[in-house]
């Protein structure tokens, strides 16, 4: 422990430590990524910072991602680590314009965990790869000694090919509409409920699923769909935010129409959190040009996981980089990325 | 300061520390709640908690206040 | 959501901006006190809609702002010791200490953990009999009788690896000394609603008689907040001087007595320093003779222990109404919620984080 000196009032540098800030999908996040990962990095497929890779070999594009899973609780209402870990890559495939085929499936486990938890961990993954049309087909194991990592953490990589081309967030332009397939909220809130502390008690369960399907429904709509991107850590906020920031676009979103349950709102006024800034993990925004909205959005409610679809915002030239909040009594303010760690508050 | 949130009183026992205390439910997020710095309080009311504490029963008819000065001066 | 939602309706908030357009003809500065108003103003664009002869100050009523910076140390000392299980609202996390955070002191390997309630620190305390089970206890007077209920439990159940840490704040001295700044022009107040809640309006009446200041206790939503602006303008525009309530449904007179009767039994008042403003004689909590054993200052020795603001900080001013976040040198540059320089900035309801979170388009 270093030694408590209450007489020394130099400023502290937060970057001295990986702190929990550095994986909450905010603005410390980003800064990892930008300014130690893609310096030391530099490609042209990373450049990009899209959720996958798209590339070519032989005949085909490929699109080529990973992910790596952590959740605390490992089971939750509505899902679990197994079931996340295949949700969160194929769905970035997905977000690529690409049918997920494939994932490499890795574990590492701590030394003392149950077996029959990992049982019932791979029967998820089994179920969850079934529903979503992909197949595992290698993987990897390590067990490490006890206090070496929290239960257990499961990376997946995956591999599809791109069905449409020109998916990315440098297509976004101006006058383009924001499509959300449905109610925001719901992954983070039950993950925060079912973990120790908080002692909050509701039937708010994962939103975790598998979204080629709705996002085929999009694609083959007839809309022109420039972008698509899922609104995992971080938030709603946070996707916004890349996309606005990316595609160097003003992005303005209203109040009133984006849906939120109400336990969910119940359970963020408890904590003081802003639904913008909770996690989802089957929640995705599709970017589509003007005049395709309409039949965007009735794709989608044709699927049961875009039932709730609508319209949310627009893409404007206003404002380029900032996403800006109409609020539900007419005032406006710009909504940020959040600064760190999601913390409930009392004040 | 002081978050305050309203929630609908759905369950009230004492609990093992000897505290009254009862489950509110906000918006169907629920939480054990001590009551114990309300006197008189029953299942179906309204009231304002704040860190597991309900400080106060809402009062409908003062909830209304705001709208009533509103007709009041004729807008 | 009932008893919200209805307070967030975009007419009812117009109809209160004509009405109070329609009463205004002078200029009045009003200060709304606490800093879950402050949040709500900036979030909401409020301070956008009022009319421009009203400006708004915001006042020091953030309990995390005003926390001195040697309680942060503390706090971090105390939870870097192996048998302590440190407890605290997430509020304070990242708070900034001399060197350190309690986030930093969480990455360091400290027990560090978010709680919503105090009680939940009873049970804490109860499960694991080995450890030392300190609350950080911060807030004004809506916190105070949790904490005194949960430190009554421990006494009675005979709970010996409890206490608090304890940096309580009380509104009406913090009003008192606000009101004796020199160069401050300040018409009214809009007190805190929560706080009103469980003190009453006594408290108020006194300040308003002595120095001839209105007050309106207040609410928090948007409707709420125009409701007490459009009580307190009517008030000065008439020349009247009194204590309103205009968060009727939760705020009685007489406050709640049950919880001032549990706070006066554990608690006592105390000078105590607010960050940036310096020592306010009587304004916060210390616990009584009766309860000291519960004191984790004294149990941990740390008693006496004064430290200096970082220069940039201009909380005082700001805390005081004295300037606005974006007068501020460092605002926005230097520092900023992730980096912050101090409490205003780190806190979800301080002035500086509302100003850069929610900022104007």
């Amino acid at each position: 422990m270093a030694e408590f000196n209450p007489l020394c009032p130099t400023p502290f540098s937060t970057d001295a430590k990986i702190t929990l800030a550095h994986g909450s999908g905010g603005i410390p996040s980003a800064e990892l990524v930008s300014k130690l990962f893609v310096p030391a990095l530099k490609n042209k497929y990373l450049e990009l910072l899209h959720d996958g890779a798209v590339f070519e070999l032989g005949n085909s594009r490929l699109a080529f991602t990973t992910d790596s899973f952590v959740v605390k609780p490992i089971f939750f209402p509505g899902g679990d680590i197994g079931s996340l870990s295949v949700h969160g890559t194929v769905n970035d495939l997905a977000m690529c314009g690409a049918r997920p085929l494939m994932l490499s499936l890795s574990f590492i486990i701590e030394e003392g965990f149950l077996m029959a938890d990992l049982a019932r961990i791979v029967k998820s993954i089994s179920n969850a790869c079934k529903d979503a049309d992909v197949m595992v087909v290698t993987g990897d194991t390590k067990v490490v000694e006890k206090g070496s990592a929290d239960g257990i953490f499961i990376n997946t990589t995956g591999v599809g090919t791109v069905e449409y081309e020109g998916i990315s967030p440098k297509a976004v332009r101006s006058g383009d509409n924001i499509i959300l397939n449905g109610a925001i909220g719901l992954h983070g809130i039950a993950v925060m409920v079912a973990r120790e502390g908080l002692n909050l008690e509701t039937n708010v369960e994962s939103d975790s699923a598998p979204l080629w399907g709705p996002v085929e429904k999009v694609l083959k709509s007839g809309a022109e769909v420039h972008c698509l991107r899922d609104a995992t850590r971080g938030g709603l906020s946070s996707v916004l935010n890349e996309i606005a920031s990316a595609a160097n676009v003003g992005i303005e979103i209203w109040e009133d129409s984006i849906p939120v349950p109400e336990p969910v709102r119940g359970a963020c006024e408890i904590l003081g959190l802003d639904p913008l800034y909770i996690a989802n993990e089957g929640r995705f925004l599709s970017f589509v040009a003007s005049g395709g909205e309409d039949r965007a959005v009735d794709a989608l409610r044709s699927h049961p996981l875009g039932r709730d679809a609508r319209k949310i915002g627009r893409v404007t030239n206003d404002h380029k980089g900032s996403v800006v909040l109409r609020t539900n009594i007419g005032g406006r303010r710009v909504v940020l990325m959040a600064s760190g760690e999601l913390l409930p508050r009392i004040c | 300061m002081c978050l305050g949130v309203p929630g609908k009183v759905v369950k009230i026992e004492d609990n093992a520390l000897g505290l009254r205390m009862g489950v509110v439910d906000f918006g169907g997020t629920k939480r054990e709640t001590c009551l114990a710095y309300l006197d008189d309080v029953q299942e179906g009311d309204w009231v304002l908690v704040h860190i597991g504490f309900a400080i106060s029963k809402i009062d409908e008819e003062k909830a209304k206040d705001a709208f009533d000065t509103l007709k009041e001066i004729g807008l | 959501m009932k008893y919200v939602d209805e307070y967030r309706g975009s007419e009812p908030v117009r109809k209160y901006i004509r009405a109070i357009t329609d009463i205004l003809h002078r200029d009045w500065t009003i200060m709304e006190v606490c800093g879950g108003q402050t949040h709500n103003i900036i979030k909401f664009g409020i301070d956008t809609l009022l009319p421009s002869k009203i400006t708004l100050i915001h006042g020091p009523g953030c309990p995390v702002c005003v926390t001195p910076i040697e309680m942060l140390d503390k706090a971090v000392y105390i939870a870097s010791q192996s048998e302590v299980i440190f407890c605290s609202f997430g509020d304070m996390l990242r708070v900034p200490g001399s060197e350190k955070n309690l986030i930093t002191s969480r990455a360091e390997g400290a027990d560090v953990r978010i709680l919503y309630s105090p009680l939940d620190a009873i049970k804490i305390a109860r499960e694991s009999p080995d450890r030392k089970v300190v609350f950080f206890s911060v807030g004004f007077e809506t916190t105070a009788p949790a904490v005194a209920m949960a430190i009554i439990q421990a006494k009675k159940l005979g709970i010996k690896n409890f206490s608090a840490l304890v940096a309580h704040v009380l509104v009406p001295p913090a009003l008192e000394a606000i009101l004796s700044t020199p160069n401050l022009v300040l018409n009214g107040f809009l007190a805190p609603g929560h706080v009103s809640t469980v003190i009453g309006q006594g408290g108020y009446e006194r300040i308003t008689k002595k120095y001839r200041v209105p007050i309106v206790i207040t609410g928090f939503e948007p409707l709420d907040i125009l409701f007490g602006v459009y009580k307190l303008v009517k008030q000065l525009e008439e020349g009247r001087c009194e204590v309103e309530n205009a968060y009727g449904r939760s705020a009685r007179p007489e406050g709640n007595v049950l919880a001032q009767q549990a706070v006066d039994e554990v608690f006592e008042a105390a000078d105590r320093k607010w960050r940036g403003i310096g020592v306010i004689p009587k304004s916060g909590l210390a616990l009584r003779e009766s309860y000291r054993d519960f004191d984790a200052e004294s149990l941990f020795s740390l008693n006496g222990l004064t430290v200096e603001e970082p220069s940039e900080c201009i909380a005082g001013y700001i805390l005081q109404g004295l300037k606005k976040p974006n007068e501020c040198t460092a605002f926005g540059t230097r520092c900023t919620p992730q980096r912050p320089l101090g409490a205003p900035m780190v806190s979800s309801e301080g002035a500086c984080a509302a100003y850069f979170n929610y900022r104007r388009v």
